[in-house]
């Protein structure tokens, strides 16, 4: 075999005196994929920034580090310099902020052509253009000229590629570059890097959380938990016989089983004709009024009591649109009926009473608690607003035993949001939620932003909810593995209208419009 | 719950310790408050009456019971002049009176001066007196506590008309955000300083009519920072949270959204009361401020500028303002830092590798 093209031995990262990364010994050879999976504070990011010194002053990297003939250990600041973005470069994860807002898309792919191999005026522009073309943005003459906020997301992810791989490195480091993007776009872009890296010779270092992305896109898959390294080989070796207990369970995460059958009763939720509108502003003084955006289509759709009803969709079709228009939160046309009342009917305080029947959990973890309010305070909030007779210790027990049922417990309702992980704090949201006694749920996105195996129990908690409190359930997500898992039917949107709707393994297994095709085949579900 | 809602949230606690880092902030805020608690107790350190005395065997107590002199076997029944030779003659032969360090008041004319006034410093007037015979140490102290707490009052009033117009408009947004936004706008162009000085020409503006008409103009600088605040959290999830639980408006943005605008509004603070110092010094100095007599320091100032051969009523003056601003800039100083999270790290940062070392 020949040398390798990256070598590290026995990497330690500290950061203040608290190690993250614990003796990380790697190689990756030219023209092939190294992917390093694990779940959010494994330490994957951490160590492969750490690897060409990108980490804040305050960590510490120890250990050999070597790229081709350079010993990585002891470049100044300078030198290293004239590895990075040059020998070495790099894709992040999110690519709406990772290009300047204020810089043509040209200026900023030339910008690395100029520090690293001095190109100018005509010469750049050329390179700049062929570099569009080989990352296949269509028109790239024009988009030379555009600026970042005229991209989408994918093209914009394109672009991040051409500055990349503008001085032809031997290495790419790619930091989860897919996961900000919608399934179908992810296959494109990762089919292009996979291109790319053949052309070009280079080794590519993977990271990411999503074992179905890695199966098939990587050569060879490194596990890490909590900054070690679980397990490291060939893909299939690693996929078909894992030998370290935390990959199996990694492996064994995907949310599975299906929700309880349910009687068919008189719907619990009615939406006839619910549609969202946008005002667009003029564009002039004495310009006509543009029409309205319209983000929800009218739509039809019944939930019966215990069931769910799973949205599928990917961003910018107006899932969580539709999700605030039942929940009455955004101004929408036509009819939600609960039960016997007709919530669009109602406004001001006549609404407000009718709140607590149906109640929904955000996608953020992070952004949907208040920070400043202990647990027992955002859980018993609703309650004391809407049964303001509760004395103390009826609100303690009620809170108590809400907390119990979401599975954490009593001592942490004392304690503040950030002292919680993802997965927890999606619980309190769950319990702020269901203290109300609501007979709908809208979750839009739960999941999310949580790992695979945190997903999973979530799933099997929001499952054992429904069947002990006939709850029902309106679930949006763009994860068709945890739709399966939790919808009994489901309904597909695209720009916002449906597309397709039916009994969900029905739909999942003979899709009949060429969008959920596509979003089927993107997803790869197992089994 | 009242021991839960008692605790204080980690984040408080983190900026408390923050601030304690900070040394500068730190001693300033001691310092100021020793000199304001002082100030506020300002009778009993200097004033022309004796604290307690005792006269032919009986208690008497001039600060706060008016005695006239005949009760000291004076000959007139008005209120007693204890800074009279005679009546001090008086007590002396029968009791004991204590007196305040500094004898004298803000307004006392010293009737015994031996030197033209203004008077340079000696022992009987520690800063000398003023161009009227009064004791500038006194009227220091004074005009100290009322510059104090008229910024405080300012600066309260400030803080919830600011808060309440910037958080209206920036909660509910739409028309009623670009109504709110033009009528600040217009109002911020109305011409503060003539509107004193028109004023003063029919009434005797006083502590009160000052403290109004300031007030009617001073919140505008808050509503900006407010109403951003306010904006930027009304889209926020757990904002969006106690919408959708049936939360009414205010209770959402007393509970959920004040909470976060606090932190810019509070970072402004200590700019709004050094600013409502530096108004009132400025308009008493032009004389368009609180009525003669009052103890101000912008009318010592004044004095200073007029009596230039008695250069320690200028040097008092600015020496007083300079400690004064300079103390509260530092704990403002503090304060922001304390509130701005990239600083609360760096300071974290800094002793958790002490503890390391230890």
């Amino acid at each position: 075999m020949p040398n390798p093209l990256l070598r590290i031995e026995h990497l330690d990262v500290t950061f203040d005196s608290t190690p993250v990364v614990h003796s990380l010994s790697l190689t990756l050879h030219a023209g092939e994929t190294l992917a390093i999976v694990g779940e959010s504070g494994s330490g994957k990011s951490v160590s492969a920034l750490g690897m060409v010194n990108l980490l804040p002053s305050n960590a510490s990297v120890q250990g050999e580090r070597w790229l081709g003939d350079t010993n990585l250990a002891n470049l100044t600041e300078t030198e290293w310099n004239t590895v990075r973005g040059n020998r070495v470069g790099f894709i992040f994860q999110e690519p709406m902020t990772s290009l300047n807002p204020l810089h043509r898309v040209g200026k900023q792919i030339g910008e690395a052509l100029r520090l690293h191999q001095g190109l100018r005026g005509q010469a750049a522009r050329e390179r700049c253009k062929e570099l569009l073309e080989q990352v296949k943005l269509p028109r790239p003459d024009e988009l030379l000229d555009a600026w970042p906020h005229q991209l989408s997301g994918g093209q914009r992810q394109r672009v991040m590629i051409a500055m990349a791989i503008a001085n032809n490195p031997s290495l790419l480091i790619a930091d989860e570059p897919t996961t900000a993007l919608d399934v179908t776009v992810q296959q494109e872009i990762l089919a292009l890097l996979r291109e790319l890296r053949d052309h070009h010779g280079m080794g590519m270092l993977f990271i990411s959380h999503d074992l179905n992305l890695v199966r098939r896109h990587a050569d060879r898959i490194c596990v890490m938990y909590q900054g070690r390294i679980q397990e490291i080989g060939p893909v299939e070796q690693v996929f078909q016989h894992p030998q370290s207990d935390y990959t199996k369970a990694l492996l064994a995460a995907e949310p599975e089983g299906r929700p309880q059958a349910i009687e068919h009763t008189a719907p619990l939720l009615t939406a006839r004709q619910l549609s969202v509108s946008f005002k667009r502003p003029k564009t002039g003084l004495f310009k006509r009024q543009p029409p309205a955006f319209v983000a929800v289509h009218p739509i039809d759709f019944q939930i019966a009591p215990g069931e769910t009803l799973g949205i599928v969709g990917e961003s910018g079709s107006g899932k969580t649109t539709l999700a605030s228009a039942v929940m009455r939160l955004v101004t929408s046309q036509g009819d939600v009926t609960l039960g016997k009342d007709k919530l669009s009917a109602l406004t001001g305080d006549a609404l407000r009473r009718h709140r607590h029947r149906l109640q929904m959990v955000f996608q953020d973890p992070y952004g949907a608690l208040s920070p400043r309010m202990p647990v027992f305070d955002i859980v018993s909030e609703g309650l004391r607003f809407h049964y303001p007779h509760l004395t103390t210790e009826e609100v303690t027990q009620r809170v108590n035993q809400t907390l119990h049922e979401v599975g954490l417990p009593e001592s942490c309702a004392a304690r503040y949001p950030h002292e919680f992980s993802g997965g927890q704090r999606q619980r309190i949201a769950v319990a702020r939620a269901i203290i109300l006694e609501p007979e709908l749920l809208v979750l839009d996105e739960p999941t999310s932003a949580l790992d695979r195996t945190v997903q999973k129990q979530l799933v099997a908690l929001l499952r054992d909810l429904q069947a002990r409190r006939q709850l029902s359930y309106l679930f949006i997500s763009h994860d068709l593995a945890v739709v399966r898992a939790m919808a009994h039917r489901i309904m597909v949107l695209k720009d916002g209208e449906v597309v397709e709707q039916g009994p969900c393994l029905e739909v999942l297994s003979a899709p009949q419009h060429a969008y959920t095709q596509a979003l089927i085949a993107a997803a790869h579900l197992t089994h | 719950m009242a021991s839960l809602s008692s605790r204080l949230s980690p984040i408080t606690r983190r900026r408390l310790s923050a601030f304690k880092a900070n040394r500068r902030a730190r001693v300033s805020l001691w310092l100021f408050a020793t000199l304001f608690i002082l100030s506020l107790f300002a009778e009993l350190i200097a004033n022309d009456k004796p604290i307690i005395m005792q006269y032919d065997g009986q208690w008497y107590f001039p600060m706060l019971v008016d005695y006239p002199e005949t009760e000291f076997d004076g000959f007139l029944p008005t209120r007693t002049d204890y800074l009279d030779p005679f009546v001090q003659q008086q007590i002396d032969d029968h009791g004991w009176a204590l007196w305040p360090i500094i004898p004298f008041s803000y307004q006392t004319l010293d009737m015994n001066m031996t030197r033209p006034s203004p008077a340079p410093p000696d022992s009987r007037h520690w800063l000398g007196t003023d161009d009227q015979g009064r004791d500038v140490t006194a009227r220091v102290i004074y005009g100290f506590r009322l510059s104090v707490a008229f910024a405080l009052a300012l600066t309260a009033g400030s803080l919830v008309v600011g808060v309440v117009v910037g958080g209206v408009q920036g909660y509910f947004g739409g028309k009623i955000d670009l109504i709110g936004q033009r009528f600040t706008e217009i109002w911020s162009g109305l011409p503060v300083l003539f509107l004193l000085i028109i004023l003063a020409s029919f009434v005797q503006p006083g502590f009160w009519w000052l403290l109004g008409i300031m007030l009617l103009f001073s919140w505008l600088g808050l509503v900006d920072i407010v109403r951003a605040e306010f904006l930027r959290a009304r889209n926020l999830e757990y904002v969006r949270a106690a919408k959708a639980m049936g939360l009414p408006s205010r209770l959402i943005m007393w509970r959920h959204v004040l909470p976060n605008a606090m932190v810019a509004t509070l970072t402004f603070i200590p700019f709004l009361f050094t600013g409502a110092i530096g108004t009132l010094t400025a308009l008493d100095f032009l004389g368009f401020g609180l009525p003669p007599g009052a103890p101000s320091l912008g009318e010592l100032a004044a004095q200073g500028k007029n009596n230039l051969h008695a250069p320690w009523l200028g040097i008092t003056a600015f020496m007083t303002l300079a400690i004064m601003l300079s103390l509260l800039v530092f704990i403002g100083e503090g304060l922001r830092d304390a509130f701005d999270p990239r600083h609360v790290q760096q300071r974290q940062a800094g002793p958790a590798q002490e503890t390391q070392h230890a």
